[in-house]
């Protein structure tokens, strides 16, 4: 039991910023990841020094199904549920820049070659961002799930990671996606039928109320961190439009305006950059936070989900027990199912309970790393643009 | 005579004063008109009668010298001021100096076939020693302030017998009179004039060269005394020529100078600087004018350099010599120097700009309409019609004229622009527009808005003065203005537009931010506009914008009412106006122009899409700001949910941040829109005002060719005419020529005239545009730059004792002040983290005991990410291992 404590902790620790991996024994990165029309291949890097695998170094490519497998097998193991299976990647999105740019190729003509250059090249770079942010939340779920004592060791997991070839896994057919859609309905009646049950722990009842609670905050917050990063992201343009503009009329004076409208559509120019930076920071630092954290929350809460069922299931088995005993009838089988559904019961609250506390305080490291190196980053924009300010005004004062 | 000086009268008298002498003064300035018209008839047209006799011989010159005294007096001390209370527009006045010029050359025309070259001293002393005497009894009398009314009446009851003996004279006007008494009276104009030295040439054909001397110092003198009126007030300007001629006067070398120019050549030059000065001030274009030309003749002889005189060089070159060989054709000298005038006058009247106040340069624009219009509504319009006419039947001449005028609008486009530079820098005036202010209720409602003045200049009553304006006043002026000045290609600052939207919300009353920034927007907006106005050289000297400033009252500005039926005709017109100008095809003749305009369509353009863009980022900044708002609320709410004391407190620390951006977010849209966009919507409408002046500019191209058109038509029925013989026919085509010929010469006078102001214009404009666009662009950025600083002492405070525990209350308290500093928020949310950090600390440790032992080793690593940032992930590794 110590060993398991002492490797608990160990995880733990590791797990304290999610993007971090230095076990040695089980390291997994992706260093290269295809983007192919709307399917992303990723190139899954693991270097190991654990017997359970062949080989100490291997990559495979993997596709984004492939993970959405990978979590749906964990979710449905019955030995994992006591655990918080870490959230599955979003499905990379990049139907908003492909918009964009159409939108841009539209209103081309609108715009002069330099102003059209640099929203190209603007959007190119949210490409990239987006890019790079869809092979990080799935590079992260890899390092939490080897990162974790019992998930790391699953038998699913190490295929995933072993498997030279493709997985081939079966795309979900319609009957299947209904049947996901019915589980979830069934799940969501579930919860509220068994939501009448008392809760016999303290630390569980606090535990649900809050997360409950805490989701639907989180998930307000995202919402509205994602649009105050979009507003950035729209002044960052802004900007280009008016120095491209101030840029033109610079052209076109031949006056004394001239040098003062050609320094200012390069400040501008300069803002934008700044301000495009302080977007995409907020974006990674602040708002990927935040819907990171929602999802995991949402993990938590299945968590418990899943442990209620099991009380619920134990009360059930509880009452059976009593019938049986009234009825004289089938005791001992009743018995046995009372028991086992007290077993699962009492193991899941116990891992749950450990599960949740480590959760605890990985959310507040992680929150706490991140909005320490945000506001680093704040602060240094501020300062860029204070400069770039001020140098602007002491060039044009000089004139 | 220093006395006489120190009892001359101030240069504003009193209020009660001055009301008086404004009665006083309509009819004067009636009588003086009168006394013009006389003075220079019975100059050149002597009646035999009073020369026979030498006491009327003697007082009619002493009456006509007393003309410019008691002018020299009335027009520079009363007439700003008078202008200033009264709606009398000081342009009847100017112009009809102007009609009496153009007798007077006409006259001389005549006088001069009958002169001899022998010069008649004599007369000349005997009529000037009364007449000096005289003068210095006027004068002196009307040192005495309270005097003066009496004075202007005495010489409204002389100019009034004066007329009538004139009338008598013109009538008598025998031609074939004595020389001597021809000499005689010729003289007069010539000391009237002050310099007319075609006709001291007569006078004194070999002291030419004596006489150059006196000229040209006077000249000197002249832009001595120009220079010194443009430095000093007006009224002092003007007082101090009054002192010298009183002096000059009294030691009765005036009369001596004429008879002995070569001993009292000294003596005589200050006196005739004297009139040279009171000629401008009084007559400006016309004496001052043909002073400087007579005195340019002399220049060439003396080659001394003459600066002002420099525009009209051209026309003596040609008029002088005319003069002097050419005694058979004087016709056509004095009316190519009728003409002439015309553009002298803009020098004339430029130098004079600063000195007389109300003159300045609409007097151009006046006595060319005086001339070529005929527009103005005073008495003499039909005399000047027939003066008109008379120069009109000499066609040649004139267009000869007006083709030397030509060259001279180059020169003196660089002359005026230099003195609208120097200008500049003497404007001091600064209006400010303040306390919007609601009055009346419902639709009736209008903002009221103080407007004070703060100023230095001396054509203002007071330093500083406020008035109260209403929106529709501030139209009513651009409306005057424009009416005024647009057509003669001057660039009239827009106002803002009249929104009705805007201002219905505002009269609804509701007293949202919308409302409020309306009205901010709008009082920024006239705020920029007045001052615009009034640094605009000319049109600060508008007796509208004066009264606009100064007056308590001002009539209710009608017709700017959107709705009403006069904007329902303006809308008319400018349809019309928008029709006429894709109609009319010019062929630019002037590259200058073309790049002008293409520069100004595309100019606009591009700053109409940078308002559009401007104002997007606005929206967007607004958006910023309540999306930022809205994620302060809503990590507020998270910081309540979490459980974690330390991140809740960092949380809530978070929106509280978060708030402050979106103050600061707020602050930086208004900014924008405030400083930038409002600036760039000014450029807008100031582009439109550039554009309008190059349509009138067009119009009045048009007009022009439409004569040239019809001209050319009548030429082409006379020719027909001609064929069929038709004599009595022919006479009429012919006068219909002539009729036309001279509207064509004016009509392209006008034209060259309008471009040459809408190039000053523009170049102006330019000017200001760019001094105006980089103090805007520097406010603007220095704005952004203060909600982007920090103050790096803090910072840097911040930085070194991060782990000091009062830093969360430091934090707190240094943002407070500094609100709304981006870098300050980072800070805090900085600082907030890290006491987020400690805090954690001291949650691992007094947990609710739920904690388990993962969680309480945790504790150390937390605490030692406390210690030192960069080394928590080694603290990690550590204890990893």
């Amino acid at each position: 039991m110590t060993s398991t404590l002492d490797e608990n902790n160990k995880e733990k620790m590791r797990s304290v910023s999610v993007d971090l991996n230095n076990d040695a024994s089980l390291l997994i990165d992706i260093p290269d990841a295809l983007c192919e029309r709307d399917k992303v291949k990723f190139t899954v890097h693991t270097k190991t020094t654990l017997s359970s695998f062949q080989k100490p170094e291997f990559s495979v490519p993997r596709q984004h199904e492939d993970f959405i497998w990978l979590h749906d097998t964990l979710v449905e193991t019955e030995d994992y549920a006591g655990l918080i299976i870490p959230p599955a990647p979003p499905k990379p999105d990049f139907e908003s820049p492909r918009e964009k740019m159409h939108k841009l190729g539209e209103g081309e003509a609108t715009m002069t070659k330099e102003e059209y250059a640099k929203m190209k090249q603007e959007l190119e770079a949210e490409y990239l961002a987006v890019f790079k942010k869809t092979v990080q939340v799935h590079e992260i779920f890899l390092q939490r799930l080897s990162s974790h004592p019992m998930l790391s060791k699953d038998r699913n997991f190490q295929i995933f990671l072993e498997y030279d070839q493709d997985l081939t896994v079966r795309r979900k057919n319609a009957k299947e996606m209904f049947g996901g859609f019915f589980k979830n309905m069934v799940k969501s009646a579930d919860e509220v039928l068994i939501s009448g049950v008392k809760e016999v722990d303290d630390f569980f009842e606090q535990e649900k109320t809050f997360l409950l609670d805490y989701y639907s905050k989180i998930k307000d917050s995202t919402a509205k961190a994602e649009k105050m990063t979009r507003a950035h992201k729209n002044i960052a343009d802004d900007y280009i439009h008016i120095s491209a503009t101030l840029n033109s009329i610079s052209t076109d004076d031949g006056t004394a305006n001239k040098k003062h409208l050609e320094k200012l559509s390069d400040l501008f120019e300069k803002l934008r950059k700044v301000e495009g930076r302080v977007a995409s920071d907020q974006e990674l630092k602040l708002t990927e936070l935040l819907r990171y954290y929602m999802r995991d929350i949402q993990a938590a809460k299945d968590l418990l989900y899943r442990r209620a069922r099991a009380l619920a299931d134990y009360e059930n088995s509880n009452k059976a027990l009593d019938k049986a005993r009234l009825k004289s009838k089938d005791i001992p089988q009743a018995e046995e199912h009372q028991q086992h559904c007290l077993q699962k019961f009492d193991k899941l609250s116990e891992s749950g309970k450990k599960e949740l506390t480590g959760f605890k305080g990985r959310r507040v490291v992680a929150f706490r790393k991140n909005l320490i190196e945000m506001a680093e980053l704040e602060i240094k924009h501020a300062k860029n643009n204070a400069t770039l300010l001020q140098g602007c005004i002491d060039l044009l004062k000089s004139n | 005579m220093a006395t006489s000086s120190e009892r001359s009268p101030p240069p504003f008298p009193d209020a009660e004063d001055q009301d008086a002498l404004d009665s006083e003064e309509v009819g004067g300035r009636d009588s003086d008109e009168d006394d013009g018209e006389d003075m220079f008839p019975s100059a050149s047209n002597p009646p035999l009668a009073e020369m026979d006799t030498a006491p009327p011989a003697a007082s009619q010159p002493s009456d006509v010298l007393m003309k410019p005294p008691t002018d020299i007096m009335n027009n520079p001390l009363i007439e700003p001021v008078s202008s200033q209370t009264k709606n009398e527009s000081a342009s009847e006045v100017v112009s009809e100096p102007l009609d009496d010029f153009v007798d007077l050359t006409n006259n001389i025309t005549e006088a001069a076939t009958d002169k001899v070259a022998a010069a008649e001293e004599d007369t000349a002393v005997i009529s000037f020693d009364e007449p000096s005497d005289d003068f210095v009894d006027i004068l002196g009398s009307e040192t005495e302030a309270q005097q003066e009314e009496v004075v202007v009446v005495d010489v409204t009851a002389e100019a009034a017998s004066d007329k009538s003996e004139v009338t008598g004279s013109v009538t008598d006007l025998g031609l074939g009179e004595g020389e001597q008494e021809v000499k005689e009276t010729f003289t007069v104009p010539v000391i009237d004039i002050s310099v007319d030295s075609s006709s001291t040439d007569v006078q004194q054909p070999p002291g030419i060269e004596e006489i150059a001397d006196p000229l040209v110092d006077f000249l000197g003198d002249d832009l001595l005394g120009d220079d010194f009126l443009g430095d000093a007030p007006p009224a002092t300007g003007a007082q101090k020529p009054s002192m010298a001629t009183i002096d000059l006067f009294n030691d009765d070398d005036g009369s001596d100078i004429f008879a002995e120019p070569r001993q009292t050549k000294s003596a005589k030059q200050p006196q005739k600087s004297l009139f040279g000065e009171a000629d401008e001030d009084l007559f400006d274009e016309p004496l001052g004018a043909t002073s400087k030309k007579t005195i340019n003749t002399e220049r060439k002889d003396k080659s001394v350099p003459v600066k002002a005189a420099a525009a009209a060089s051209d026309d003596i070159n040609i008029a002088g010599p005319l003069q002097e060989s050419n005694p058979a054709e004087p016709a056509d000298i004095f009316t190519e120097e009728a003409v002439a005038t015309a553009p002298s006058v803009a020098v004339a009247s430029t130098v004079n700009s600063k000195t007389n106040g109300v003159h300045s340069e609409e007097e151009t624009d006046i006595f060319a309409e005086a001339t070529v219009e005929l527009s103005l509504d005073s008495p003499q319009s039909e005399r000047k019609k027939e003066v008109t006419d008379k120069p009109s039947a000499s066609a040649p001449s004139l267009s000869a004229a007006a083709s030397l005028a030509k060259p001279q609008s180059a020169a003196l486009d660089e002359l005026e622009e230099e003195e609208d530079e120097e200008q500049e820098d003497q404007f001091d005036i600064y209006v400010s527009v303040k306390d919007p202010e609601k009055i009346g209720d419902g639709m009736n409602a209008y903002m009221a808005y103080k407007v004070s003045t703060q100023t230095t200049l001396s054509m203002f009553r007071n330093k500083t003065f406020t008035v109260r304006r209403r929106f529709s006043d501030f139209l009513g002026l651009y409306e005057k203005l424009s009416e005024k000045h647009g057509p003669n290609g001057f660039i009239v600052p827009p106002p803002p537009e009249k929104s009705i939207l805007g201002m219905t919300k505002v009269k609804v009353g509701k007293e949202d931010s919308s409302s409020a920034d309306f009205v901010e927007r709008r009082r920024g907006a006239l705020e920029r506009y007045l001052q615009r106005v009034v640094n605009h050289p000319s049109l600060l000297q508008d007796p509208d914008v004066r009264e606009f400033l100064e007056r308590e009252e001002l009539p209710r500005a009608v017709s700017t009412q959107a709705l009403s039926g006069a904007g329902f005709l303006k809308m008319i017109n400018k349809a019309t106006d928008a029709v006429s100008k894709m109609t009319i095809k010019m062929n630019e003749s002037d590259v200058w122009f073309e790049e002008k305009l293409q520069e100004v369509e595309s100019a606009d353009q591009q700053f109409r899409k940078l308002h559009t863009l401007v104002e997007s980022l606005v929206v967007h900044r607004k958006e910023l700001s309540l999306n930022t708002a809205s994620f302060a609320k809503s990590t507020a709410m998270l910081g309540s949910a979490e459980d974690n004391t330390a991140l809740s407190r960092a949380l809530s620390q978070l929106a509280e941040v978060e708030d402050k951006m979106e103050q600061l977010h707020q602050d930086q849209a208004a900014n924008d829109t405030f400083r930038f966009a409002e600036l760039i919507a000014d450029f807008i409408r100031l582009l439109g005002a550039v554009r309008g002046s190059f349509d009138h500019r067009m119009k009045s191209w048009q007009r022009w060719q439409d004569a040239q058109a019809m001209l050319q038509k009548k030429r082409e029925t006379e020719a027909k005419l001609l064929w069929a013989n038709k004599p009595d026919k022919l006479q009429l085509a012919k006068e219909e020529i002539a009729e036309w010929e001279a509207k064509v010469t004016q009509y392209e006078r006008d034209f060259d005239r309008v471009s040459a102001t809408v190039r000053k214009e523009v170049v102006r404009f330019e000017k200001e545009k760019a001094k105006n666009f980089k103090r805007q662009i520097i406010k603007y950025m220095e704005c952004l730059l203060q909600s982007q600083q920090q103050s790096p002492t803090t910072k840097e405070k911040m930085f070194k004792d991060r782990r000091g525990y009062n830093l969360f209350i430091e934090c707190k308290s240094a943002l407070l002040p500094a609100l709304g500093l981006t870098a300050m928020c980072g800070e805090t949310r900085l600082s907030s983290s890290v006491v987020m950090e400690r805090q954690l600390k001291r949650s691992s440790t007094d947990c609710d005991g739920l904690e388990t032992s993962p969680v309480q080793t945790d504790g150390p690593t937390q605490s030692q990410c406390l210690s030192d940032e960069p080394d928590s992930i080694n603290a990690e590794d550590r204890l990893v291992k």
